[in-house]
């Protein structure tokens, strides 16, 4: 078990191109589960790799309970990595796979034997031990590489997208078993994925990661109900939130945003702002109490309904309704924003404040 | 049904196609054996007889013992030992350093290799004869087999199978504990198996078909290889050929046997570099 702290870190694959990772700090406590979570291409496999040894950063420290890992290589580091695709010995059974990392520690083969069929059963593939990882549906390579991972009781877990190549419904129970055995073990574990839904259910801290930084560290609910920038905003939550642009004001009291939503903003009032309201902050009224505008999509999800409503003048806005009557395709309906709920972003996409009722 | 009828005419006419091919490259095999158990003068009655009136089998036992082709077959084989265990080891460890490992001057050095390939051999036969004989190796094993320990080629084939293994496979031995020569021996080597088979097949055909070097660097008899040996038979002003044919059939024999037991590395390394 052990923290887990990087100091400005950065990588830059070629010189003089954009840093792949451009300074990310971030201190996590003994124990704890976090999710590092983006799009394709913002840099958070690279923040793990290094964290792994497998990459060198190009500046800053890594630290891994306390110690300066910063130069070590990746045996010396105390952690276990379960790759995107496995990453399996083909060439080895099942049960070599597992016991590999016990092996190159010199680890008692008598000791080796037991501790690789106490996770098998823990983790129910006993019987694929004698197997090659040819011979295993993707849900079972899966457990082989979390086994592989946990005998070697390392003080922490890297997991790089583990479930990406999962089925839905084998992955949804995946999830569960994970945050189940993380509870089981309390090791430290860093979670990857571009997945939001992962990112919320499973985390207890998300690092959010845009163009090689990150843009907020905190518990899953405190990103998705104050996003710190616009960018966060919009990757977390879907549907995805809704954006207005805006105007300050000639009275200079309250700002004006396209869709005719006019609003109080305990921020100080900038000259461009973007409102930022999620679908479900925004309520079906007449039409002479809101926004007005015609509804163009109804899609019935069960439990709730998502509407798709045209404003006057152009903008799109989504609504999440819970189950009841809802209008149908042309009707016209009020737009209205929760005000305390909307979120003000300023020109450079950072939380100004939000609305005032 | 059209479209069947179509794809089963094409299948024929490729059969066709490919035992017509098949009979081109057989039929000198097969006027080799005929050739081995002809009479030495039957060889050379006009028009040429495509088969021997009189099977003469004694050919092969005389020719194998008119010259010392134990001796002959015993040097071919340290030469053919010689040249599958260095070119497999060396084109491997060359092999994934030129795939894994970044280094000043990967790319140039690279290049030269490459380079190297297009050099002819015959270019390269008398300062290699120069320089072994500098080191008093001429006439020797060591001499035979020093020059011969590396193959660009299966350092080339060697490095483009390494690049198509996936790096994470490596990676997880790495967070495994496990040491580069490790990652090296236990698991990049394994996985390389029919590249290291092919590698090792061409080395062996190419050890048992040399015939230039081991003409150039050996002077006595008995440092001769089969080939050389078949060569001998061949004089100035005189030719034995059904002693020649019946020697070159016996020659055969290994490189057959070694071509059946791994016909589907050679597919695999002709698909993976696209030589040969």
């Amino acid at each position: 078990m052990a923290s887990v702290r990087l100091e400005r870190i950065a990588k830059r694959f070629d010189a003089g191109g954009t840093p792949a990772v451009d300074g990310v700090s971030l201190e996590i406590a003994d124990g704890e589960f976090t999710v590092i979570v983006g799009p394709s291409g913002c840099g958070k496999t690279t923040v793990l790799r290094m964290i792994a040894g497998l990459e060198g950063p190009t500046a800053g420290r890594i630290f891994i309970d306390g110690t300066d890992v910063t130069d070590l290589p990746p045996r010396e580091r105390d952690i276990a990595m379960v790759f995107q695709n496995y990453a399996l010995y083909p060439h080895l059974s099942v049960r070599e796979n597992i016991g590999f990392g016990l092996r190159m520690r010199r680890v008692d083969p008598v000791d080796i034997a037991r501790r690789v069929d106490r996770i098998a059963e823990s983790l129910e593939i006993g019987v694929l031990l004698d197997r090659r990882p040819a011979q295993l549906s993707g849900g079972q390579r899966q457990r082989v590489a979390l086994a592989r991972a946990i005998v070697r009781e390392p003080a922490v877990f890297l997991f790089d997208e583990p479930l990406s190549n999962l089925d839905a419904q084998v992955r949804a129970q995946t999830r569960g078993e994970l945050v189940r055995l993380h509870r089981r073990l309390g090791t430290t574990m860093i979670y990857v994925t571009h997945d939001q839904v992962e990112a919320m259910t499973m985390a207890q801290r998300v690092a959010v990661m845009h163009k090689g930084r990150v843009e907020q560290f905190a518990p899953p609910l405190d990103v998705y109900r104050a996003p710190s920038t616009l960018f966060v905003a919009s990757f977390l939550g879907s549907p995805t939130i809704n954006r207005f642009a805006g105007r300050v004001l000639p009275d200079g009291t309250s700002q004006r945003f396209d869709g005719g939503v006019r609003l109080r903003v305990e921020a100080p009032l900038a000259e461009v702002a973007t409102l930022a309201v999620r679908p479900e902050h925004l309520n079906l009224v007449a039409p002479t109490e809101g926004s007005a505008g015609e509804v163009t999509l109804v899609e019935p999800l069960g439990p709730e309904t998502i509407l798709h409503v045209r404003l006057t003048g152009g903008e799109q806005a989504t609504l999440r309704l819970g189950a009841g009557t809802t209008p149908a395709v042309g009707d016209t309906v009020g737009v209205s924003v929760r005000a305390t709920e909307a979120l003000v972003y300023d020109a450079r996409g950072r939380l100004m404040g939000r609305g005032v009722a | 049904m059209r479209p069947d009828r179509a794809g089963r005419r094409r299948a024929v006419a490729g059969y066709t196609a490919a035992i017509l091919l098949a009979s081109v490259m057989l039929i000198p095999f097969l006027w080799m054996l005929s050739t081995a158990l002809m009479d030495e003068f039957e060889v050379f009655q006009y028009p040429p007889p495509l088969l021997p009136a009189d099977p003469q089998w004694a050919n092969f036992p005389n020719a194998l013992t008119q010259l010392p082709f134990a001796r002959f077959f015993l040097n071919s084989g340290i030469l053919a030992v010689c040249m599958v265990l260095g070119q497999t080891l060396t084109g491997a460890l060359g092999g994934y350093a030129f795939a894994r490992f970044r280094f000043a001057g990967r790319g140039a050095v690279f290049a030269a290799y490459l380079g190297a390939l297009m050099v002819p051999a015959i270019v390269l036969l008398i300062p290699r004869f120069l320089l072994i004989d500098a080191l008093g190796g001429v006439d020797t094993i060591a001499g035979l087999v020093s020059t011969e320990l590396v193959s660009v080629w299966g350092v080339f084939l060697l490095r483009q199978f390494f690049l198509s293994l996936p790096r994470e496979t490596e990676d997880a031995a790495r967070v495994d504990g496990a040491s580069e020569w490790t990652i090296f021996w236990r698991i990049a080597l394994p996985l390389a198996r029919p590249a290291l088979a092919t590698v090792a097949l061409f080395s062996f055909i190419d050890a048992w078909k040399s015939f230039l070097w081991p003409l150039v660097v050996t002077q006595s008899l008995e440092m001769r290889t089969v080939e050389v040996g078949i060569a001998s038979f061949h004089g100035l002003y005189y030719a034995n050929w059904p002693y020649q044919m019946a020697a070159a059939v016996t020659a055969l024999i290994p490189v057959l046997v070694a071509f059946l037991a791994s016909q589907r590395f050679f597919t695999r390394g002709i698909q993976l570099t696209g030589i040969r």
